[in-house]
Parts: structure tokens; C-alpha cells; sequence
């Protein structure tokens, strides 16, 4: 193997060394999110750990396996696969359209028993490590040229398309944001985003149309969900009624009215940080929040120690696409948005999402390991 | 500067940006938590509580109805009913099967059945679904052995309203009954609401509906998002019903029902001339009112509307009949006070010529010389032809009217009718044609336009022999408005404004007809005691049955010979030398006063005296209620 820039290459590092190196103060605030998911989740069942927050326990634990799995593979090789792994969940995304046109209705998931795979998170970390890959590979230079920007958005814009037929308008806006932002680490000059935005504002009422109704009914009752109390704007309502009138310390553990006489609805998916909210208050919302926000600076701070333009991308590119979900998230359970399908991570109960925010806190960590790892323009380049 | 170097530079600075935007986004999200919890955070606990918590009305006991004495008329009883919770008996197959089991233990119809799994399937698992109601001790019991192999079946107790004495008294206590869109309109009481909620329809349970309802108390449960109770937070009792006490006397009710067993259709009605309490009355024939609280059945009700002998209406205040010679003292009444003297003599042939018109007297060959009184003691009708004659319909009229006729007298019980006293005026404005003599001469014997219920001509009667107060009747033995009962004031009752010499005369010619040699109703004399009765019969012609009629139906040879007959009358009292008590017997197409109603009469003042005896002993010997009770003979008011 020769070193072609002529540089000092850090040395190879071995599993040990590895596992020393894994970044576990990430872990310990990954660790309690997942603490307080476990707690609303057993409030969630009025004191019982049965049903979902001893299943939630077990997933996280496969989770983090898997995290670290992810971790300690070499940077090298999730770079060499990154347009493999794409191309592998765009055939999953497209197999699922079909299987649902032939089947019945919308079909998200393709079941393997223990997890309900859903394409469309896979691809949230997918599209991370192909975009990643293809800003690493280009030429600084050339990313000002529009002809070279044409690619990237062709790999957004399959899946988020595909998703959008599902119809899933989270997931797809999501990832839509996401590779936004990572268009705009790589160093596409904002003047873009701005015609790009632009243009897509100016294509809502032309995407309207392709709205299904009850997408249609969701951003209309959005915006004046009072309207309808007893039809659709219920959940939003009932919602800020149970935020609102937890107060500024809440009504105690277990103790959320709104929640546990099922005024609330989904308490223990979508809509369970108004559950912590009901039951603990503004405080235990902010608390909440402000461990999101150290995850989120954690993220920032691993990636911009990173030397290779590839991990820096994945790292702000997972850590980007675990804030949408909080986001979204909460924007939606206190009216903000639409009510949009997305869960808050780490807390709500259910598979797919803990995977793919496993998946991507494995790779942070594999960002961290490998922060001092170079990597050339071309995976060859490094044999 | 090396593009790598520029990359990462770059790279950093917008990753700070983007961060710092992220920041910003959860700042502004915990604003909105801010906003949310703690500016607007009372607003949202007052709809949280809302939402978490139902108010329940709890409907309160009904008052009882009793007599004058205490004795309960109407009660509320336990009400067994089968209720099943489909969620506790495995859903909808389990209720089928359950059904099934339960069709084996007790009566349960097709009908019924089928509801239930109708209502299963239209409700939430977890409300109750009455199966069946009414259920007899021995059904309970029988139920109650088998409730482990049935699973989600509940007896449940609720109330019913029940009339011990049931046809007796259905006339004057009504019955209660599930509430009309109407009624539910027209009132703002939220227990209307409540469903199997009932109320009075009819009656006593009716007129005094708002003081036997009592007010509802409340319950505030917590229920969950779809409407289950999960505990109840806070109750409050409600305010059972009064106690509805009334002035009639349930063993004289008893006997007079008895003693009108023989008689198809006929009305008594026994009141205090003093003070218009109401001590009995009976309208034959009736219905039995525990049917409606129980819920008639449709075919149940077309029997009884159908019925020829009209059960359902109350003769005593709405049967509106030709009151016949009972009128007379009215016309004599009226006579005095036009200048028209006892002694006013008039020959009776048996009949009275006017024009080419010939008007007959009852007796064919004529009563010969006739006075006032002699008239009224074998009621002549040739001298109330001539004395009507004379003073002409207005007055007679304007005197009946003094005495309560021609209009509703006030009783206390809804469906009362007014009768019909007609004037020159009346007849123009309804028949648009003028008054013809004739027709005053027929006036002046109770008959023609005159019409008159059996409680006015009681209250008429009272008013004659009372010294001229015009008496109201009643029946609550309280003063009731709305929910308030008070002690009843006595009622100054103005004077009608005739002169006491004026009713003396007439007094002393209703004596004579009872004791008189000549009197109309001298077989009817009061037997075994030393005081005597006053009255007057009558007997009032029924219209001839028409060729329309008879093709409507009526072919039965007994049915038309009965509707044929004309309705025979009494109105009388006792005791004739300090009258307190008044009767009015109405016996539809009876026959004659003297011979159908007079008899009744009697019959029925024996049985007064009789408990009036009895209550006086009654009052000496125990409590002693009522100042001078013992003493005076006892006033039908203040004895409770």
C-alpha cells in the first residue's frame, strides 16, 4: 500500500483500541432518552411494564448491539458500500410499491418477524451514506457547477418520490430536509436553496393535487383544529389540552388524566411527549428537550473533529436526521405542523424507528473511532 | 489556501450555523411548551376537567298520594330488572347463549330477544341492556340461583309507580307515563332527560306532577374518552318528592265504587258544602292506571279508546249531560229574584200550550194547582215552562252561571269541562239564529242546550244549601304551587248574592222531595238514623239515535235499548236541617232519577254519616287533631 499525498497516515487501529476509543458519554445520554422512554411507557400502561416498555427494553438492547457493531466496523468499508447499501434500499422501497399495488392498500413494511422493515428508514441512513460518499468524492471545486448537483438530486429524489406515493409525507419531507442539509454542509452556495425553495413553493399547488384526501384533511384541520373538536383537529386538541393543563410541574407520574382515560390518543407512539408533558410538566418537558440538545451538540462536536469530508458528512447527516425526528415530533403534539406519522426517538414505542436511530448512532460513534482516519477521493485509493 | 482546508472550514462554519439553527428551533418549541403550560395552562385544565369528568342526575323517589287519612293511593314499588353487560358475557355470541339460558328460567318473548341483540350490537360493550322489567320474586330467586353459568347477568332494582287501589281511584289519582318530545320541550327540569324518566300524564299525578317530582340530585363520575365510568367523585342527594295528600276519603271512594258495580256507565261525586273538599269521586267505568306505568301495550290502548262506555274519560268532570230537573232550582232561583213569589200558582193539565206548540209534563195527566214548592217536590214541569216563560233564558242563565255552571269550577284536576249554560247572545254568536220562546220553556226543565257535569252540579247544590257561599271545590288537602306545599288557608268564598230567605224556600222544597208525601224521591228516604236528606231528581232525555248511528255499528239490540234509556240524576245532601255534605249522581241512561239515581244518593250519604261517626269517635278517642274536633261535628278540613 503506498501513501500517495506523502502524508503521515495514523496508524490502523486495532478492536481493542477501538472500544476504548467508542465515544461513551454519547452512549450515557443515548442511554437516558431510552431511560425516560422506558418510564413513559410503563406510565403509558398504567404502572405495568407489559406491554411495550419491557419490549421497548429488549429492542434497545438489540439496538445497541447493533450500535456498536456499526461502530466498530472500519469507516473505509460503510464508504466503499455507501451506493450499495442506497441501491439496496431504493430495490426495497420500489419492491414495497409494488407488493402494496398488488396488495392491499399501503403497505409500508416488509415483515421479518421480529422487525417490521420498513424501506423508508433504511433509507434515511442510506441516503446519508451515499450523498456522503458523493460530496467526499467531488471536487470542491466543481460543487459550485450546477451540472454536478444533478446526480445527488436524482438519489434524493427517487426515494423521496417513492415515498411519497406510500403516501408517507413525513418520512419524505424528512428526507428531503435531511439531504438539504447535507447539500448545504458539502458547500452548495445558498442562492440555490433559495431558487430550489422557491421552485418547490412554487409547486405546492401543483403537489396539492397529488395530495390524498386525508393528507389534504390533515394540513386543513392543521390549521384550525379547534374547528372540528370531535373529527379530526381531536388529537391535536386533546393534545394541547393535555399539555396545557399539565402545568408548570405536572400531574405526576401515572397520574395524566388526558393520557389514561384515552382522551389522548397514541399516547405511546406518536403523541407521548405530551404524555411526559401532562404528567411532568414544563419541566419535564424542557428536561427532555435539553437532553435532545446535548445529543445534538454531541453530534456536532464529533463531527467537526473528524478529518475526512465522508465521516464529517455522516456525522451531521444522522445527527441532522434525529433532530428532524424530534422536530417533527414535537412540533406536531403541540400543534405546530400537521400531524404527521413520526415518532419522537428513542421514547416512543416501536421497532423500526429505534433501528434506524441505533443504526445512525452507530455510525456517530464509527465517526468518532474513525475521527483521525484519512480517506481518499476513491475507496481504491486505499485498498 | 488548499481546497481541503477550505472544505472543512466551510465545513465547520455551516455545521455552527446549522446547530445554532437547531437550537433555536427547540428554543422556540419551548417557548410554545411555556405558552402552552403555563399562559394559557388554566384554560386547558378547565377543559381537561371537562372532559374527565360527567355529571349524573339521580332521579329522585315520587312523592306518594295519599287519602285524607293517610291511606297510601299511590306508592312506588321495586322494579326487578335484568340487565346483561355484553362485555361481560363474551361479547355479542356470549349474549346470544346467555339469552338462551335465560329464555329457559324465565318468560322471555321473540320480541324481546330480538331487541337485545339489536341493542348489543348498537351500543358500547359495557352499557347495560334491559332484557326484561317486572320481574316477580320467584323469577328473581330463580336467577339468582343460576348467576354462575350466567355471566353478565345483573338484577337491578329500580322503581315503579303503583295505585294499590288501581281502577278505584285511576279517574282522580291519573297515572305516570314516559315523557313526550313536547313535555320535553316546554321544560328546562334536566330530569326530564333522564331515560325511563316519567311523568304525570293524568290526574292528581299531573295537576301536581312538579311537588310529587322532587328535584334530582347529582353525581360526578370520571369517565374515560369513550364514556365508561371509571369512579364517582362527588355525589349529592336530590330532594325526594312531597307527599301529596288529598281530601278524599278511600273507603267512601271504595263503597261508592261498589255500590255503582251494576251500572255500566255512571258518576258520583261527594263534596263538603263548606269547604269544597272533594271527598269522593267516582267515575265508572275505568281503567286500571298500573297498566300505564308498567307501559300499555298498543292494543291494550285501542281497547280502551275504543271502548263504548269511554273508561278513559272522567264522567265526574268531563261528561257534560242535560242536567234535567236538577236545573229547577236554579230557574226558581231566578224567579224569586225577578218578582216571581213562592205562592206563584200555576194550573198543570200535563201540558202547556204555546202557539201550535204542545211542551209536556212528566206526569201525562197533569199535577194540577202547582206552587213553588209543590213544584219542585214532584217537579212539575208545566210551572217551570210558565215561570221560564215569564223571566225569559238570560236569567235563568245568569243565575245558573252564580252557581257554578256553564263554566269550569277550578277543580284540581286537569281535563275538567265547563258545560254549557246558552243565552240569547251564546245562541246567535254560535248558531247565528235568534232565540225562540220555545226554547226557554225547554231551558226552564234542564233540557235543550243546557248542559251541566256532575262535579257543577254538586257545587251548585253546595251553594244552595250552604247559605249562599259560593264554594270551590279541591281535592289536595294542602295549598300546592308549584313544589311548595303549605297548610291551606280557609278560602273566604264570596256570596253569590242571593237573599237567605231565597234558598231557605229552596231548601225546604228539596226536603220535601225526599220527605215529602208527593216527593219525587220519597223512597229514598235515609234509613236507620235521625237525620234526613235534601235533593233534587232528574232525569234528562238522550237524543234519539240516528240512521247514521245505527249504520255505524250499533246493531246490538241491548246496546241501542241502553243508549235509548235517559240519564237519571240525583243532587243531594245531608243533613237537611245543617247540610254538610253534598252528593251528584249521574247514572247514564238509567232510567229515572227517582227510581236509578236517588237510591244511590242515599246509599252513598248513609255511608258519609257513617264515617263521619266514625272519624269523630276516631278524633275523641287518639289524637285529638283540630280544636274542637270532637265536640263540633268534625269539618272534612283539618282532620289531618
Amino acid at each position: 500500500m503506498r501513501v500517495r499525498h506523502g502524508e503521515l497516515r495514523a496508524p490502523e487501529l486495532t478492536l481493542g483500541q477501538k472500544i476504548w476509543q467508542l465515544n461513551w458519554g454519547l452512549f450515557l445520554l443515548v442511554a437516558a432518552a431510552t431511560g425516560v422512554g422506558l418510564a413513559m411507557l410503563y406510565s403509558a400502561a398504567n404502572g405495568s411494564w407489559d406491554p411495550w416498555a419491557s419490549r421497548h427494553a429488549v429492542r434497545f438492547g438489540m439496538g445497541v448491539a447493533v450500535m456498536l457493531a456499526v461502530a466498530l466496523i472500519d469507516i473505509r468499508f460503510w464508504m466503499r458500500y455507501a451506493y450499495a447499501i442506497y441501491a439496496a434500499a431504493l430495490i426495497l422501497l420500489v419492491a414495497v410499491e409494488v407488493a402494496g399495488t398488488i396488495g392491499m392498500g399501503a403497505q409500508r413494511w416488509i415483515d421479518l418477524r421480529f422487525f417490521q422493515l420498513q424501506p423508508s428508514e433504511i433509507m434515511k441512513i442510506a441516503l446519508v451514506l451515499a450523498l456522503a460518499r458523493y460530496f467526499h468524492t467531488l471536487n470542491f471545486e466543481d460543487i459550485g457547477r450546477l451540472s454536478y448537483l444533478i446526480t445527488p438530486a436524482l438519489m434524493v429524489g427517487a426515494p423521496v418520490v417513492l415515498i411519497l406515493r406510500q403516501p408517507d409525507l413525513g418520512t419524505a419531507l424528512m428526507l428531503a430536509a435531511g439531504s438539504a442539509v447535507l447539500f448545504f454542509l458539502a458547500g452548495v452556495r445558498l442562492w440555490k436553496f433559495v431558487v430550489a425553495g422557491a421552485g418547490a413553493l412554487g409547486s405546492i399547488p401543483i403537489a396539492w393535487n397529488f395530495l390524498h384526501e386525508y393528507q389534504k384533511k390533515r394540513v386543513l384541520t392543521f390549521l384550525d383544529p379547534e374547528q372540528d373538536p370531535l373529527g379530526s383537529g381531536y388529537h391535536i386538541l386533546q393534545s394541547k389540552i393535555a399539555m396545557g393543563s399539565g402545568g408548570m410541574t405536572g400531574k405526576g407520574f401515572i397520574r395524566g388524566t388526558q393520557s389514561h382515560l384515552n382522551f389522548l390518543p397514541e399516547k405511546q407512539t406518536d403523541f407521548i411527549f405530551t404524555m411526559l408533558a401532562e404528567e411532568f410538566g414544563l419541566v419535564g418537558g424542557l428536561a427532555l428537550m435539553a437532553l435532545y440538545a446535548a445529543i445534538m451538540i454531541y453530534g456536532f462536536a464529533i463531527a467537526v473533529r473528524a478529518r475526512s469530508q465522508f465521516a464529517r458528512l455522516v456525522g451531521m447527516g444522522v445527527t441532522t436526521t434525529f433532530s428532524l425526528y424530534v422536530f417533527i415530533n414535537i412540533a406536531m403534539v403541540m400543534g405546530v405542523i400537521p400531524v404527521v406519522g413520526v415518532p419522537l426517538p428513542l421514547i416512543s414505542y416501536g421497532g423500526t424507528a429505534m433501528l434506524t436511530v441505533m443504526i445512525g448512532f452507530g455510525l456517530l460513534m464509527n465517526v468518532y473511532v474513525h475521527r483521525d482516519v484519512r480517506i481518499g477521493r476513491r475507496w481504491s485509493d486505499h485498498g | 489556501m488548499k481546497p481541503e482546508k477550505t472544505r472543512s472550514k466551510l465545513f465547520n462554519r455551516r455545521a455552527a450555523l446549522l446547530v445554532g439553527g437547531q437550537m433555536a428551533l427547540l428554543g422556540g418549541l419551548g417557548a410554545r411548551l411555556y405558552y402552552l403550560q403555563v399562559v394559557e395552562s388554566e384554560r386547558y385544565k378547565m377543559l381537561a376537567e371537562e372532559n374527565r369528568i360527567n355529571f349524573r342526575l339521580l332521579p329522585p323517589p315520587r312523592g306518594f298520594i295519599t287519602d285524607r287519612k293517610g291511606d297510601y293511593l299511590a306508592i312506588n314499588i321495586q322494579n326487578y330488572r335484568l340487565v346483561l353487560v355484553p362485555e361481560q358475557a363474551n361479547n355479542a355470541d356470549g349474549v346470544e347463549a346467555t339469552l338462551l339460558k335465560l329464555s329457559r328460567l324465565i318468560d322471555l318473548s321473540e320480541h324481546d330477544v330480538k331487541r337485545v341483540l339489536r341493542e348489543t350490537s348498537r351500543r358500547r360493550a359495557f352499557v347495560p341492556i334491559t332484557v326484561r322489567e317486572n320481574l316477580s320474586w320467584e323469577e328473581v330467586s330463580r336467577l339468582g340461583v343460576n348467576t354462575p353459568e350466567l355471566p353478565g347477568v345483573n338484577i337491578d332494582v329500580g322503581q315503579t309507580r303503583h295505585y294499590p287501589y288501581g281502577p278505584n281511584m285511576a279517574h282522580v289519582i291519573g297515572y305516570v307515563a314516559a315523557v313526550s318530545e313536547k313535555e320535553l320541550a316546554a321544560s328546562d327540569d334536566p330530569l326530564l332527560e333522564l331515560p325511563g324518566f316519567r311523568i304525570g300524564k293524568n290526574g292528581i299525578e299531573k295537576e301536581y306532577d312538579l311537588a310529587l317530582r322532587g328535584s334530582a340530585g347529582t353525581s360526578q363520575v370520571e369517565v374515560n374518552a369513550l364514556g365508561r365510568v371509571i369512579r364517582e367523585l362527588r355525589r349529592q342527594e336530590g330532594q325526594p318528592g312531597h307527599e301529596v295528600r288529598l281530601t278524599l276519603d278511600m273507603r267512601l271512594q271504595d263503597f261508592i265504587g261498589e255500590r255503582l258495580k251494576q251500572e255500566k256507565a255512571a258518576s258520583v261525586v261527594v263534596m263538603d258544602v263548606h269547604t269544597g273538599a272533594i271527598l269522593a269521586l267516582v267515575s265508572i267505568p275505568s281503567y286500571d292506571p298500573n297498566a300505564f306505568s308498567e307501559g300499555l301495550r298498543t292494543e291494550e290502548w285501542r281497547e280502551l279508546v275504543n271502548n263504548p262506555y269511554h273508561p278513559l274519560t272522567n264522567k265526574a268532570i268531563a261528561g257534560q249531560y242535560s242536567p234535567g230537573s236538577v236545573f229547577k232550582m236554579a230557574v226558581a232561583l231566578a224567579a224569586l229574584e225577578h218578582g216571581i213569589g213562592r205562592d206563584h200558582s200555576v194550573f198543570c193539565p200535563g201540558h202547556m200550550q204555546l202557539g201550535d206548540r204542545r211542551f209536556h209534563c212528566w206526569k201525562r195527566w197533569g199535577h194540577g194547582k202547582m206552587d213553588m214548592v209543590s213544584a219542585i217536590e214532584e217537579s212539575c214541569d208545566v210551572w217551570f215552562y210558565d215561570v221560564a216563560r215569564r223571566i225569559g233564558v238570560d236569567r235563568i242563565a245568569e243565575m245558573a252561571k252564580r252557581f257554578g255552571m256553564g263554566e269550569p269550577t277550578g277543580i284540581d284536576l286537569s281535563g275538567e269541562r265547563g258545560g254549557l249554560i246558552p243565552t240569547r247572545a251564546w245562541k246567535r254568536a254560535t248558531l247565528g239564529q235568534p232565540w225562540h220562546q220555545g226554547e226557554s220553556l225547554v231551558i226552564g226543565i234542564g233540557q235543550g242546550y243546557v248542559l251541566t257535569t256532575p262535579l257543577q252540579l254538586a257545587v251548585s247544590t253546595a251553594r244552595m244549601v250552604n247559605g249562599g257561599k259560593a264554594v270551590r271545590p279541591h281535592l289536595a288537602l294542602h295549598d300546592i304551587d308549584g313544589a311548595t306545599i303549605q297548610e291551606r288557608r280557609p278560602d273566604p268564598f264570596p256570596d253569590v248574592g242571593v237573599p237567605k230567605s231565597h234558598l231557605a224556600i229552596i231548601r225546604e222544597a228539596m226536603d220535601k222531595v225526599v220527605n215529602g208525601d208527593k216527593g219525587t224521591a220519597r223512597a229514598s228516604k235515609l234509613r236507620d238514623t235521625d237525620v234526613t236528606m235534601g235533593g233534587k231528581t232528574g232525569t234528562a232525555q238522550v237524543r234519539r239515535i240516528t240512521q247514521a248511528e245505527r249504520d255505524a255499528g250499533m246493531r246490538d239490540d241491548d246496546e241501542i235499548a241502553w243508549r235509548l234509556r235517559d240519564h237519571a240524576l240525583f243532587a243531594g245532601y245531608a243533613p237537611a236541617h245543617d247540610p254538610r255534605y253534598v252528593v251528584s249522581v249521574i247514572v247514564e241512561h238509567g232510567g229515572g232519577g227517582s227510581s236509578a239515581a236517588a237510591p244511590i244518593a242515599r246509599d252513598v250519604l248513609e255511608e258519609v254519616l257513617r264515617i263521619e261517626g266514625q272519624a269523630v269517635s276516631d278524633a275523641g278517642g287518639q289524637d285529638g287533631s283540630g280544636s274542637g274536633a270532637a265536640a263540633a261535628p268534625v269539618r272534612t278540613e283539618g282532620a289531618g
